[in-house]
């Protein structure tokens, strides 16, 4: 069990009085590519935000064999875990260059230009624009610019909140290849979805969650096939 | 012709000081949403330790300009400490609290100052010697002195530096990203406490550069000069928009120069009913009509998306 790279144990968070995650526990091994799929406040992006210390709360967080749940937020990007948040959380008033350096704000080395070449190859729109205030953009630029500023802090684990969330359905084939792309260059994802479809199309596994907890977890063609899963996510 | 040239020199003499004051408004409000009060005490402080340094090495035999800098320098570091301080014994406890609460503990803080500074220098007027060689120059029938040069010159220099901080550093990205959105900033590692007392210690040692341009300025320094200061210059600060650094710039010289000239004008427009000493009625005069006309300043932005 310690050779995963992400291990969750009895994950609690609460609001005010109000349980939002009541005892969630996950793992993810390295290279993975999971989801974590149900309905609107079930407790997905909570759980994202309480693995990324933007919550108080109360569990576990095993992360590459350190315990991280007691760390400061700003901790752990260094540790290359990084969450591209709901909403995609640019900075509106910076340019997209400078979004894109902010990613790398916690990186000493030289090799930030060649990263930055790198994402632009990826996100050739970013490259066209730089100059450019991110407040700017459209929904889907903003979405990829977070996920390439994300991938400026070379993240080994990338926490992806809702990338689908407001994209025409266009722009959100657009995100997913890119979301691949990042997957295929090694990078472990665990993806936050409320189109499960989409998400367990692109994910190996996937964990279903209502009202704060985990319901259902197993491989993504298993969960496809799953008849409460296809009822009440898939709409068949 | 030459009153009003001679009155825009010292508005903007004024205004320039009014400026270097704004900006620490100005930055706090950016990052925390939170008027710092407390601010024009520490350029009181400024001022006060910068004469205590002063008259130390007054007889030390080195140059006048020298002492000024050692005084400036040491006085500096006093007000950077003091603002530390500040952020972290009266704001940073209350970072969750209502907005009405840091509020409180900032006039709470501005009393306790000021009353410090009264028991550490005593009630009176303290004279500052004049330590940049003297001179007067005149310029189309106005004359201004090496003084309000220096105190432009400085100030003017001190604003472009800060603006390439916050525009072209590293450090001032994290600034400008933190004030925009601290929980993403973070995920960016970026640590927003240690951002935050940065940019108190950075404004802090503006107000000390101010505290001691002001008192050179009028050969004089006391306990209480902290307030009227601070209370324009945070006029200037909302004139030009808080929250935005150039607008804090524009501001306080623009106020300088509306006091400066209202104060050269009164006498005639009221007919010598008001003389100039009304002068500070200027400053709140355009507060209020900025205030009515365009609440967010002359390059703010929309106030409405700042919960």
């Amino acid at each position: 069990m310690a050779a995963s790279l992400l291990d969750v144990l009895n994950l609690e968070v609460h609001y005010g009085g109000i349980a939002a995650v009541k005892g969630v526990s996950l793992a993810i091994e390295p290279g993975e590519m999971v989801c974590l799929i149900g309905a609107n406040g079930a407790g997905k992006t909570t759980t994202l935000k309480a693995l990324a210390r933007m919550l108080p709360a109360q569990g576990e967080i095993h992360y590459r064999g350190e315990r991280i749940d007691a760390l400061p937020s700003h901790a752990l990007i260094g540790r290359g875990l990084a969450l591209v948040p709901e909403g995609r959380g640019v900075f509106s008033r910076l340019t997209i260059a400078e979004n894109l350096a902010m990613g790398a704000y916690h990186r000493r080395d030289g090799e930030i230009a060649a990263d930055l070449d790198r994402i632009h190859g990826l996100l050739p729109r970013l490259r066209e624009r730089t100059s450019q205030l991110a407040g700017t953009l459209s929904g889907g630029e903003q979405q990829m610019l977070a996920i390439g500023r994300a991938l400026m802090g070379r993240p080994k684990l990338l926490l992806l909140d809702e990338p689908s969330m407001g994209l025409a359905p266009l722009m959100v084939q657009k995100v997913f290849e890119v979301i691949r792309a990042v997957a295929a260059q090694g990078v472990t994802i665990l993806l936050v979805e409320q189109n499960a479809r989409l998400a367990l199309e692109v994910c190996q596994r996937g964990y279903v969650m209502e009202s704060g907890r985990i319901t259902l977890a197993d491989s993504s063609k298993a969960l496809a096939a799953d008849a409460r899963v296809r009822a009440a996510y898939l709409g068949a | 012709m030459d009153i009003f040239l001679q009155q825009l020199i010292n508005g903007l003499t004024l205004g320039s000081i009014y400026a270097l004051v704004a900006l620490g408004y100005t930055m706090v409000y950016g990052i925390l949403g939170l008027i710092n009060f407390a601010h024009g005490e520490v350029v009181m402080i400024g001022a006060l330790s910068s004469l205590t340094f002063v008259r130390l090495l007054e007889n030390s035999g080195l140059p006048g300009t020298l002492v000024l800098l050692i005084g400036l320098l040491l006085a500096a570091l006093v007000c950077m400490t003091l603002g530390f301080a500040i952020e972290r014994v009266a704001y940073r406890p209350l970072r969750s609290a209502p907005r009405l609460a840091p509020l409180i503990t900032a006039i709470g803080v501005s009393i306790v100052l000021q009353q410090l500074a009264m028991l550490i220098w005593g009630r009176g007027y303290h004279s500052v010697p004049a330590l940049l060689p003297a001179g007067r120059h005149e310029f189309l029938g106005a004359s201004f002195t090496n003084v309000q040069v220096v105190i432009v010159v400085v100030a003017a220099l001190t604003m472009v530096g800060l603006t390439l901080l916050v525009n072209r550093t590293r450090l001032g990205r994290a600034m400008r990203a933190t004030a925009e959105n601290p929980a993403i900033a973070g995920l960016m590692g970026v640590d927003a406490d240690r951002i935050i007392s940065l940019t108190f210690v950075i404004g802090s040692a503006l107000a000390a550069l101010a505290g001691v341009l002001v008192s050179a300025n009028y050969g004089i320094a006391h306990y209480h000069m902290g307030f009227i200061l601070g209370l324009k210059a945070f006029t200037a600060a909302v004139l030009g928009g808080i929250g935005n650094l150039a607008g804090a710039m524009v501001g306080g010289v623009l106020l300088g120069v509306i006091e400066a000239l209202g104060a050269g004008y009164i006498g005639d427009l009221t007919g010598g009913v008001l003389g100039s000493h009304y002068q500070d009625v200027f400053a709140f005069f355009v507060l209020i009509v900025v205030l009515v006309f365009r609440p967010s300043g002359l390059m703010g932005e929309k106030v409405a998306e700042r919960a």
